[in-house]
């Protein structure tokens, strides 16, 4: 038997290219099946065989090491063949294109192509070029659907249920395509998002995804249920947005002694990777209202949701 | 669904004195209840091997493990199949390693499940013995799998359709004989 990918469902969208747009009930669907699929990540034999004969080519155009590394546990946890391939060493150093690239490994009959790019948007340029599914993992400042997805799960773990919930996101909101996937995701569920960062971090007009913005981390603090502290992401930085790492850690790192003055105990997310002393104390990072590691666990088991539900297939005949 | 009822194989005495009969053959064959443990396959699997254990321990007075086994993954037919697939938890919370273990489901048909069931329970450890046990054999295996345990053999045609319907998930105790009126239907059950 051939393994054949439908793209028409069961996401809707066939690919997975951002949660911008994505019913709630698709989101609930990938959480519900990412929940039943961790139990797999327990046992002694950490392996089905859903996927065998599928064959993923895991595209990095872009540096990343926790990403990389749960998508290809998810691939190989599910069974699938996978490829990875990485700019630096390729064919992309000799001149060719992104398409011309992805051309070519298609020509290959891989079934699944994950996509890190710089440029946001190139995900969607590869999906309506090839035959292939695309998941994004992560494109620019635009989006990192899988991301949100595993902070949503790992959220839902922790209170129940999402709606309701305040989250606020705390940092280089401006550079962050973890902030607009889980700004989709969070609004999606029906979940109450504030943003807190320095005025030349948050984006102008912001306000109409139906967000709240401040400015004082405390004042988001004493809000909100959970927060989710994001790294600044100097590498795209391409202006003084800062006036030193120093200042930001004095006025919006979140801080031990910022949480006790506050007497309140926010769920602490954070995506990696952590640059502790900059956006977060280590001691903080550390605590046992840290989930970070557990949004590490929970990214391979959304992952493979991910994976399980872009194979199935229609009905034959 | 499009079926019509051609015959009722049982009701709630006829579904509870099989189960009976089931559950004593079980604990006579393995001489008790030492290293037992039931695993019921999604989902009427599951409500057949509760009822199993109650059934056991009003007979034996003694508890057995009961685990459950979803196995949507290890399917063959996964990419053919599924509209939406319903990956559900798979929960067995003890060591499948040296157990005499008792797979139970509702309807044995091609066998095509109860194999997928067998991976799974093999990845999750080595069982000393796995048995199968089902409410209804209705024939027509495509694979060289035959039960230990039977509560009803039941012949049908490739037409017919075995439905059973349990007070836990369907509100009734009931076997059905049902015959398709949708020729896609007819290839549902397996």
């Amino acid at each position: 038997m051939t393994p054949e990918l439908k793209k028409d469902r069961p996401l809707s969208a066939g690919h997975l290219l951002g949660l911008e747009g994505m019913p709630a009930e698709e989101i609930t669907h990938i959480l519900d099946t990412a929940e039943a699929l961790k139990e797999i990540l327990e046992r002694p034999i950490k392996k089905v065989p859903t996927l065998r004969g599928i064959t993923v080519v895991n595209l990095f155009f872009e540096a990343s090491t926790r990403t990389r590394i749960s998508f290809e546990l998810a691939e190989k946890r599910l069974s699938a063949d996978l490829i990875n391939f990485t700019k630096v060493g390729s064919s992309v150093q000799k001149g060719e294109t992104l398409l011309d690239t992805a051309r070519n490994i298609e020509a290959m009959r891989v079934e699944v192509v994950v996509i890190r790019h710089q440029s946001p948007g190139a995900p969607v340029f590869l999906a309506q070029r090839l035959e292939s599914v695309v998941i994004n993992a992560g494109d620019g400042a635009h989006e990192h659907p899988t991301q949100g997805l595993l902070d949503l799960l790992t959220l839902r773990e922790k209170f129940g249920q999402i709606q309701g919930l305040k989250v606020a996101i705390i940092g280089d909101i401006a550079h962050s395509r973890v902030a607009m996937s889980n700004i989709f995701g969070l609004k999606a569920l029906r979940a109450e998002v504030m943003l807190c960062a320095p005025p030349t971090l948050i984006p102008r007009g912001v306000e109409s995804l139906g967000v709240k913005v401040c400015h004082q981390v405390d004042d988001a603090i004493a809000w909100a249920d959970a927060l989710n502290v994001l790294r600044l992401q100097l590498e795209r930085h391409q202006a003084a947005f800062l006036p030193s790492l120093r200042e930001y850690y004095m006025t919006y790192g979140i801080t031990l002694k910022r949480l006790e003055k506050a007497k309140r105990k926010p769920v602490i997310l954070h995506p990696g990777p952590i640059n502790r002393g900059v956006e977060i104390e280590s001691a903080v990072a550390d605590s046992g209202a840290s989930v970070i590691l557990d949004q590490v666990t929970n990214g391979v088991a959304v992952r493979m949701a991910v994976l399980v539900l872009l194979s199935a297939p229609e009905v034959m005949g | 669904m499009k079926f019509r009822v051609k015959t009722k194989l049982a009701d709630t005495e006829g579904m509870r004195r099989t189960l009976t009969r089931l559950a004593h053959e079980i604990i006579e064959r393995n001489r008790g209840l030492e290293n037992l443990a039931l695993v019921g396959m999604r989902t009427r699997g599951v409500f057949v091997a509760e009822r199993l254990k109650k059934l056991i321990r009003q007979i034996e007075g003694g508890d057995v493990p009961i685990g459950i086994l979803d196995v949507t993954l290890y399917r063959d037919d996964f990419r053919l199949k599924f509209k939406q697939p319903q990956v559900q938890i798979t929960h067995i919370d003890f060591d499948v390693d040296e157990k005499n273990i008792i797979l139970v489901d509702d309807v044995l048909y091609t066998g095509r499940t109860a194999r997928a069931a067998l991976d799974a329970l093999m990845d999750l450890g080595r069982p000393a013995r796995i048995q199968l046990a089902v409410l209804v054999d209705r024939g027509h295996r495509e694979l060289p799998i035959k039960p230990d345990f039977v509560g009803k053999n039941v012949p049908t045609s490739i037409g017919e359709e075995v439905r059973v319907r349990m007070m836990e998930h369907d509100g009734e105790d009931a076997i059905l004989l049902v015959e398709s009126e949708d020729e896609e239907e007819a290839n549902r059950d397996s």
